[in-house]
This record gives structure tokens, sequence and C-alpha cells, in this order.
């Protein structure tokens, strides 16, 4: 009985395999269709839509306020830059300026989440490897930065703190102190980061070289954020389209030109640093004033276009919003940067080992909900 | 014949069984009453050490990830292993309807049945060694090396495409790591002149073989520790269970206490390749002496042989589940590479280096 399914036929010696949609290395309800032959991996065939919610749809019926937590749902580890996102295209739209005080405060906040979503891949990128004592250490330090969330936003995941024309609420007494603690804290850490995974040779010997991906590949497959960056792709949307503070800040984009997972990894672990620093710069200098503009209960946008891109932890997020001047958008649309980013999963992993596609596919760092929305 | 007991020399102690049930009955039902005697009292101990394994690696693995551990059955989840075998085994064994099921059944009982025979030839203490062969290391080696056949039935007959990577992958490496493990061994029987675990110990009655056989007999436990790694199936070479490749590759399709079978057989084979690395290495239960030194010596013999046996296993244990917990997992070719690129020809060249320090006598401490 046995032989009858697991032989295949002759002229076909590859075997297909289901990996996912419950798997440990998918990081969430992904499906991979594998086409293997032996332990090389010859197709990845990705199946979306296990956690698909029709968001899009949804946000037709909702008001402005509204559709902000939503966006939450989407890149769940970005929901702050996701929010901002639609604010910004909002306030566009109107023709609102925000305070100075919320844009310093939306900086500090989205480079905070940065650091948080990096900690995360950082943890489930070392369990992809087999390292599971990573997952821990990331987790520990995340929990920092979760708290600083929680008492400020009341919330430690799905914030939902930004609104159209400012925030929710104010900043908690407490925030600048916790924040300055976490990153002497963080600076510290870091380096230990890169002892346990960064320089040892079995990482490095499963990542240099693995998964190659060249600039032209990463711009047409629209790979944006570090996988893009690691490509050499220079696509950070707060260098070359500035929103919220980052005109005001110094800091570098973080580019590497090999291409492959260990480039990939760099990125994101240098990105940490950039983005510590971009909090230092801001964090003794949080102008006061309001933390919000008045608006109006219901928000109606003039009829047109709008398209408002920022950059989220795994790259461009973009919002386009068609209104008809109603309270509701008549249509709406996200470019979620993990869509892209899983697109170039086939063509990265081809003639790798299985090891390498989990490997690859860590590197990707790719949440679920936001591929299928 | 008197009864006597010392923690010191257990001969005289099993004697007096042997000579006690030889006076009360034939001999064909002495020897199988000390077969029972030996059998239940191993049954006991095997699931003892594969329980407290498992917990020591739950313990040992929160303290490196910073957490806690298992700390509410029992005072500091002392008893949460075996509340864990309790619940594997009420639940349920699911059979597979595809799969080939006299095989699929057979597999976990090759498995756990090859780690309690190699058991058998390892000394704990002096007198406390149940069968002293001649070939003691050749008996281990060959039987711990079988255990591979159930780990390939497992994966084969589970009729899994997962199960049976795994099995594929745990072939080709248990098959290359064994020679790695035998070519380090031999070194050491070299040093020796023996394959007899007690003659191998008595020799290391005035310095262990680590000390005694220069750089190559530290070269050969440093092999012998990789390559006894890669062999039990542990991290950084457990890529037959894979977890974030092939979630839990050969063993997926087993539940209750057939995955139980596999779970605890693989603690009893690292228990018995740390025995054998304490034996062979560390002079298994002999104390430590250096030569020269007579006081101190003689305050080590103060020590029980079994407290040696069992802290030199204890220590090579946590040593294996250190790296475990520290590093990523290799690829499969990378881990083919370091066995036939590195270690083979290392410790073929380390045979040769041992032989002709023997020839020589240049051992220290002779």
């Amino acid at each position: 009985m046995a032989e009858e399914i697991i032989i295949p036929e002759a002229d076909n010696q590859e075997i297909s395999i289901n990996m996912g949609p419950q798997h440990p290395s998918t990081h969430g309800v992904l499906r991979l269709v594998l086409s293997l032959k032996g332990e090389m991996v010859q197709k990845v065939e990705p199946h979306c839509g296990y956690i698909h919610r029709g968001i899009e749809k949804m946000t037709e019926s909702m008001t402005y306020q509204q559709i902000i937590h939503l966006t939450d749902r989407l890149d769940y580890l970005s929901a702050h830059m996701n929010n901002a996102a639609v604010c910004l295209a909002v306030e566009k739209a109107l023709d609102i300026e925000v305070p100075e005080r919320v844009k310093v405060i939306r900086t500090i906040m989205d480079e905070l989440a940065r650091i948080a979503s990096h900690q995360l891949w950082w943890c489930s990128f070392g369990m992809d490897l087999g390292g599971l004592t990573c997952f821990f250490y990331g987790l520990r330090d995340r929990e920092k930065i979760l708290d600083i969330f929680e008492e400020t936003t009341g919330s430690r995941l799905i914030q939902s703190f930004y609104c159209p024309g400012g925030l929710m609420a104010d900043l908690n007494p407490n925030f600048q102190k916790k924040v300055k603690d976490f990153i002497v804290y963080f600076r510290k850490i870091l380096p230990e980061y890169d002892e346990l995974l960064s320089g040892n040779i079995i990482m490095m010997e499963r990542a240099k070289g693995i998964g190659k991906m060249s600039k032209e590949d990463a711009i047409s497959y629209g790979m944006t954020g570090p996988s893009g960056r690691g490509s050499g792709f220079s696509c950070d949307v707060r260098k070359h389209h500035p929103y919220h503070a980052y005109d005001k800040v110094k800091f570098n984009e973080v580019l590497r030109t090999e291409g492959d997972t260990y480039s990939r990894y760099m990125v994101r672990i240098d990105e940490m640093r950039e983005s510590m620093n971009i909090i230092e710069q801001l964090i003794d200098n949080i102008p006061a004033g309001d933390f919000a503009v008045k608006m109006k209960p219901i928000i109606k946008l003039p009829e047109g276009e709008y398209y408002q891109r920022v950059e989220a932890a795994r790259g461009e997020f973009g919002v386009y919003i068609i209104s008809k001047g109603e309270k509701n958008p008549y249509r709406m649309k996200f470019r979620s940067p993990n869509f892209c980013n899983l697109s170039a999963l086939d063509t990265l992993t081809r003639g790798h080992k299985i090891a390498d596609l989990v490997a690859i596919g860590g590197s990707l760092d790719y949440v679920i909900p936001d591929i299928d929305r | 014949m008197p009864f006597t007991f010392s923690f010191y020399d257990f001969t005289g102690f099993t004697q007096w069984i042997d000579v006690t049930l030889r006076g009360a009955c034939s001999p064909f039902w002495a020897v199988l009453w000390e077969m029972v005697i030996v059998g239940v009292l191993f049954l006991a101990f095997y699931a003892v050490v594969g329980l407290y394994l498992v917990y020591a690696e739950r313990k040992v693995c929160a303290f490196i990830q910073n957490r806690v551990g298992p700390n509410r059955v029992g005072p500091y989840g002392f008893f949460q292993t075996i509340a864990d075998l309790i619940k594997l085994l009420m639940k349920e064994i699911i059979s597979i309807r595809e799969a080939d099921k006299l095989l699929f059944n057979l597999a976990p009982f090759i498995v756990i049945i090859t780690s309690f025979l190699a058991l058998a030839a390892i000394p704990f203490a002096k007198g406390l060694h149940p069968i002293d062969l001649n070939i003691g290391v050749f008996y281990v080696m060959a039987i711990s090396s079988m255990g591979v056949v159930g780990i390939l039935l497992a994966g084969w007959s589970s009729n899994s495409k997962y199960s049976l990577l795994g099995a594929m992958r745990s072939g080709a490496q248990i098959i290359s790591y064994e020679l790695s493990v035998g070519m380090s061994l031999i070194a050491i029987c070299v040093l020796a002149g023996s394959m007899q675990l007690s003659t191998i110990v008595e020799g290391q009655r005035d310095l262990w073989f680590i000390f005694k056989g220069h750089f190559p007999a530290v070269t050969a436990f440093i092999i012998y520790m990789i390559a006894a790694t890669a062999e039990t199936n542990r991290g950084p070479f457990d890529l037959a269970e894979a977890e974030s490749e092939l979630a839990a590759g050969f063993h997926t399709e087993y539940s209750g206490i057939k995955f139980a079978f596999f779970f605890l057989a693989e603690y009893m084979n690292m228990f018995i390749v740390a025995s054998l690395a304490a034996t062979i290495f560390w002079g298994g239960w002999m104390p430590l002496h250096i030569p020269g030194l007579e006081s101190f010596n003689h305050v080590m013999d103060f020590i029980p042989p079994v407290i040696w046996y069992v802290g030199k296993t204890v220590v090579i244990i946590l040593i294996m589940m250190w790296f475990k917990w520290t590093f990523p997992r290799l690829r499969i070719d990378q881990l083919l590479n370091l066995e036939w690129k590195f270690l083979l020809p290392i410790s073929l060249v380390n045979i040769l280096i041992m032989a002709f320090i023997v020839l020589m006598g240049w051992q220290i401490g002779l």
C-alpha cells in the first residue's frame, strides 16, 4: 500500500509536499506546495488566502476613524506604521497640518515598533535555523518595548494609537524615561545577538550565499524594506519621501549588496541600531503642544484619489483611497510589502535544500495576515 | 557465604546473591532468577533515568533561555515528566490507514530495545557490571547502530513524506557518524590494549586515558563528542527531527506511548553515549588518580565509584545539552561534509599517531 504512494512514476522523480497551512516555519497560515527532488527544492508555489478577512472590502462600509483599527490587523507587528499610512492619507486629503509634537511622537513610536518587529523577526529566524534559545532572548527584550506601548497606548500589540489629526491620547509621563532606559539597555544587549547568532559559524554557513537576489530582480519583484535593501535596492521611504519628522533627523539607509540571506539578516540587525539613533535624537526634543488637532466627528474626504506610503517594518506599506466625497471610502487598497516579498520566494529558493527554504523564508520575514488581508 | 555490602566494591554483594540463589535452586533456575532481577532493575533504571533526563534537559534549557522551566508539578516541577508520561500513556494511539501496520508498530520497539541492550555492557561501579564482554566496546557500538533500523522503518512505514525525509536524513547521518565514533574509540582501545570495558577502566587506575594519551586522546575525545551528538540525533545535528523544517521528522505520525518510546530512547541513547565517553576517556567509576600524589589519590578513593561514574556521565550530558541549546542546526550537506571531509580523516590520522605513541611507550604516567 505504502509503496504505491511514495514511489513516483518512473519519468517523474519529484515528490510534492504540502508545507503548511499548519507548519512551524511558515510563520502563520501560509501554505507552500513544494516540488522536491530528494532534498532539493524544484519549485515553490505559495497558496494564500487562509486568513483572508476581506479587510479592503470592509473598509468601504466604515468611516475613516474605524478603518484605523482594521489596519492594525494587517501587519500586526508594524501596527503603528499601518495606522500612520491611513492617517497621513486622510490628513493629506483634508490638507491638515498636524502639530510638531504629533510628528515627533509618531516618529518615535514608529521606530520603537520597528525595533520590536525586528526583535521578533530575530527570534523566529533563530528558531527557523534551529537555535531555539534566540527565541527567548528576543522576546525578553521585545517585552520592554511592549511595556512602553502598553503604558502610553493601553495596548501591547495592536495599538490603534494614531487617528486622523493626531494621536488618540497624550504620552504617559514615564514615556521618555522608559524609552531612554530601553535604549541604554538594548545598546548593551544587541552585541549578545551577534554573539549568539550573527557570528556563529553554523549560522554563517547556513546563510551566506543562500537565496541570492540581484538588485534588478529585487526591483522587478517589488521587494522593499530590509529584504530589498539587502539586495542593494535603495527603497527606504523614510529617506526618499520623508513623512513624520524623518526629514529632521540624521540616519543612514542601511544597504547591503550581496543579496543573500545573510545580508538581509544583517540589514535588519543594523536597522535596529539606526532606529535607536533616530529615537535618541528625538526623545529629548519632543515639542510641547496639543497631541491632536480638532477634527469633525464625521470625516468626509473630498472627491478624488489619494495615495500615501510609509516604511513599515517589512517594507513599503501603501494606502490608496478613492473617495466620492462620502464618509466612507469608495474603494481602498493596501499595498502590503509581504505580498511582494513572498512572490520572490520561488526564485530565491530554486535549487536550494528544504533547510535553505526555511532560512530564506525566515529572512523574508513575512507576516501572513498582511499577505492575505 | 556471609552477606557483605560496600559502596566501594559491589563484587562481594553480587557474588553473595549468586551463591545464595545457587544454593536455593538448580543452576538453570538460579541463572533465570538472576536474569529476572537484573532485567527488572534495568527496566526501573531505564524509566527513571529516561524521565529525569527529560526533566534535566527542560530545566537546563530553561536556565540557558532565561526561564524557570517546569515548576508546577511537585517541588521545582520534579514530577512534571512523570505527569507527562501518564498523559502519554493515556493518549489514543492513532493508527494510520495507509501505513504499513507491522513495521509501523515494530519500529518504536526496535529503537527502544537497542538502547536497552546497549545498557547491559556499561560498568556502573566496581562489581556492578551486568555483562563483562571481552568485546564490550564493539558490542555497544554494534547494538547502538541497530537503532537506525528502527528510525528508518518508522519513517518508511508512516507513509508520510515528512517522515520519509527525516528517516532518509537520519540514515545518512547515523551511518556516517558511526564511523567517527568507532574510529575515536579504536584510538583508545589501542591505548588500553583491550576492548573489554572492565580492563579499560582498570587500565585507568593510575591516570585517565584522556590525560595518558597525549593529544591524540584529547582529539579522539573531541571527535567522539561531536560524532556521538550526531549519532544520537541531538542538536545541532537534529536534522532527522528538525522541527522547523520537517515538523518532527520520522516520528511525526506517532502518538501516545509509541511517541514516548522514541522520546525515551533518544534520551537513553544520550545517556549511553555519555557513559561510554565517561568510561573510555574519563575512567568510568575509577577515581581521579594522579601519579606521585599519594595523599590526593587516597582522598579521591573515599568518594564511592558510583558517584564518580554518575558525576562524569552527568558532566558529559550537560555538555551535550549546552551544545544543543546554543547552536543553530546544520544543513544535511554540511553535516556530511563535516564527517567525511574533516572528522574521518582526522580520526584516521589520530589512530596512527596513537599507535605510534603506544609502540614507542610514550604514554604519560608509565
